[in-house]
């Protein structure tokens, strides 16, 4: 190179002083990474014993003061729910925006407020429920599991949107016409030709959404909080994992603190599992 | 896009056609999800207007420049059932430090994430091995995996402790600043932002790296043909190219940081009264929401006031992501007009 080119010592210096300082701030950005799943494993898996995911927290002030069953149980049902509810309804949106919307006026505004939605603090989502929902008593009683499944999906839906518009406009537009030129009616050729072709994409997008719904605790704070036993009552306050980790760290006790270790390794696990499905599904995706 | 290939005139179908009974589901759809879209619109704006309905009787025995710009979060009036609680005189309730507290934690995140972030987006983009590229953006990307009441946890049991000494020899070695020296606390501003540091860092990593991808290999090739050292080349070629989307990319990070909540009350230790250093106990508007709620429910000015802040985040946070879009949408306006001047002016004038 220096036959070529000379470089000044200087100049030689500096670059090798900066590829270093960049490599550093690389692996400072991955030293929290590491650091914190360290605690998990050494902190969660002693609490990981007996139990502790099959009893229910119990709340007695002394001895074993319960598993995360209720936590974990709570969780699944009330992301479910919110999947059940943001899913459709985000690959609807996102179907209007490719399929009908296109460049239309509307279609651009609604695109814009997805966007400017996926930016709300995800407490403001539970204030929105808990003004509307938990306030007014709506459907009999204050905090229920199935008012925090609803702030979870609107938490969720513009990450569904987002990602379910990207994969649709991955199918082929020739895919489309040669359905239509085979005289296919328009809704024909979206839930044959349309829907099928992006599916895995579209799984891919819902899964990272569920994996960001289920470790949030802020909007299922002003919703769903309240009980700590098992219950399959979505109309009443249920325990989730975020919540029982927030409850177990501000207590001044060791056991409870390490039950938030424990239930947090669960958490993490559940969503790292969530991640790596989403990847699979996305490698065998047909068109991407 | 109809199905119909023909025109018919006014009278019969054409042969392709089809009856109005068959194009229903075709309409049906197409309204439909016009619909749910429309839904999801009024939806947000319904919650918007309840909101701000909610936040008005604070706002009206408060006065808003007082709520915002006063200092002094004196929440022992509503409780103890005063003329103001009752609704019967005025409050003197400000949020002055919360707002304060949540653009300090923001600052600091941003201070110590963004840079780090660039770099490391840089790192992975221009100069590691190819080979080790996908991974490492996948482990960048992986902290945004961990769930925030997780780094609250890890906040609370390990950074706390642990940074205790750190945090009083940076007080003490920066002490000629502002708003530094003193005694520290376990938790702190300084705490709080660091958790959001880590918190935004893949955000604003990943959109640095999507945006470093779009600098024309040209542009780089040239700066090295031109003698350009690595770093060189990064810092004339691939930095002023990507400037507008990295600027994006930080404000969106800035707008996470602001409404980062449950990490956030745990480690900052909660304190309504404005610190005078960044080492000592504060507060700010996400973490009173979560930290108040259940004291103020009963209290109707107090849960409002609770709602006030919280539309302060919202507007606050709309505001921030708003800007961020318009650096993100010019930054590509601005490489493709790059683009444009440097290679085929006519045909990229032409598609415009």
């Amino acid at each position: 190179m220096s036959e070529l080119v000379r470089i000044s010592a200087r100049r030689r210096r500096t670059d090798a002083a900066m590829r270093g300082l960049l490599a550093i701030a690389t692996a400072i950005a991955l030293v929290p990474l590491v650091l914190v799943l360290y605690y998990l494993f050494h902190k969660g898996l002693p609490a990981w014993s007996g139990n502790f995911l099959t009893t229910d927290p119990n709340g007695n002030f002394l001895g074993y003061p319960g598993g995360v069953r209720s936590a974990i149980l709570g969780t699944l049902e009330i992301i479910g729910l919110a999947t059940a509810i943001a899913v459709p309804l985000g690959i609807g949106v996102a179907l209007y925006l490719t399929e009908y919307g296109k460049d239309a006026k509307f279609a651009s505004v609604v695109r814009y407020f997805v966007d400017v939605m996926t930016g709300v603090p995800s407490i403001v989502f539970g204030l929105f429920i808990y003004i509307v929902l938990v306030l007014g008593n709506v459907g009999g009683s204050g905090y229920a599991a199935w008012k925090g499944s609803i702030a979870v999906s609107l938490l969720m839906l513009p990450i569904v949107i987002r990602s379910s518009e990207v994969v649709l406009l991955l199918v082929p537009a020739s895919l489309r016409e040669a359905a239509l030129a085979l005289g296919a009616p328009r809704w024909r050729v979206v839930v044959r030709v349309v829907l099928p072709t992006s599916l895995s994409g579209l799984v891919t997008g819902a899964l990272l959404a569920v994996a960001r719904g289920a470790g949030e605790t802020a909007p299922l704070l002003f919703t769903a909080f309240g009980a700590q036993v098992l219950t399959g009552n979505i109309n009443g306050p249920m325990n989730a994992l975020p919540l029982q980790i927030y409850q177990d760290i501000q207590q001044a006790r060791t056991d409870l603190n390490t039950r938030a270790w424990g239930a947090a390794l669960t958490l993490v696990l559940m969503i790292l599992i969530l991640y790596v499905i989403a990847r699979a599904a996305s490698r065998r995706s047909r068109i991407i | 896009m109809q199905a119909n290939v023909t025109a018919a005139g006014s009278g019969g179908r054409s042969l392709f056609e089809r009856s109005p009974l068959h194009r229903l589901p075709d309409r049906v759809l197409q309204w439909g999800l016009s619909g749910l879209a429309a839904f999801v619109l009024i939806l947000i704006a319904y919650f918007f207007v309840r909101l701000i309905g909610q936040s008005s009787t604070a706002f009206s025995h408060i006065g808003v420049f007082d709520y915002f710009f006063r200092n002094n979060w004196d929440v022992a009036q509503l409780q103890q059932g005063g003329a103001c609680a009752r609704g019967a005189g005025p409050c003197t309730l400000g949020a002055l430090a919360l707002v304060l507290g949540t653009l300090i934690t923001s600052a600091i995140a941003l201070v110590i994430g963004v840079p780090i972030a660039v770099a490391s987006a840089l790192y992975v983009t221009e100069l590691c091995p190819r080979r080790v590229r996908a991974p490492l953006a996948l482990l960048v990307d992986l902290l945004a995996a961990v769930p925030s009441v997780v780094y609250g946890l890890w906040g609370v049991f390990v950074l706390i402790p642990h940074l205790k000494g750190f945090q009083q020899s940076l007080a003490n070695t920066f002490s000629f600043l502002p708003f530094v020296a003193g005694q520290v606390a376990g938790p702190s501003y300084f705490i709080g932002g660091l958790i959001l540091a880590i918190m935004i860092l893949p955000i604003v990593s990943a959109i640095a790296r999507e945006v470093i991808a779009t600098v024309p290999q040209e542009h780089k090739e040239a700066a090295l043909a031109l003698g350009a050292t690595r770093w060189e080349m990064i810092r004339t070629a691939v930095l002023p190219y990507s400037r507008a989307g990295i600027t994006g990319g930080a404000m969106l990070g800035l707008g996470r940081a602001i409404g980062e909540t449950i990490a956030v009350v745990l480690v900052i230790g909660n304190s309504p009264t404005l610190a005078h250093s960044i080492f000592q106990q504060g507060y700010t508007l996400a973490a009173v929401i979560a930290n108040e709620f259940g004291e103020a429910a009963a209290t109707p000015v107090y849960r409002s006031a609770l709602f006030a802040a919280g539309l302060a985040l919202f507007v606050l946070t709309l505001f921030v992501n708003i800007i961020a879009r318009r650096f993100v949408v010019s930054g590509d306006r601005g490489r493709r007009r790059a683009a444009a001047d440097v290679f085929a002016p006519e045909v990229v004038a032409g598609t415009e």
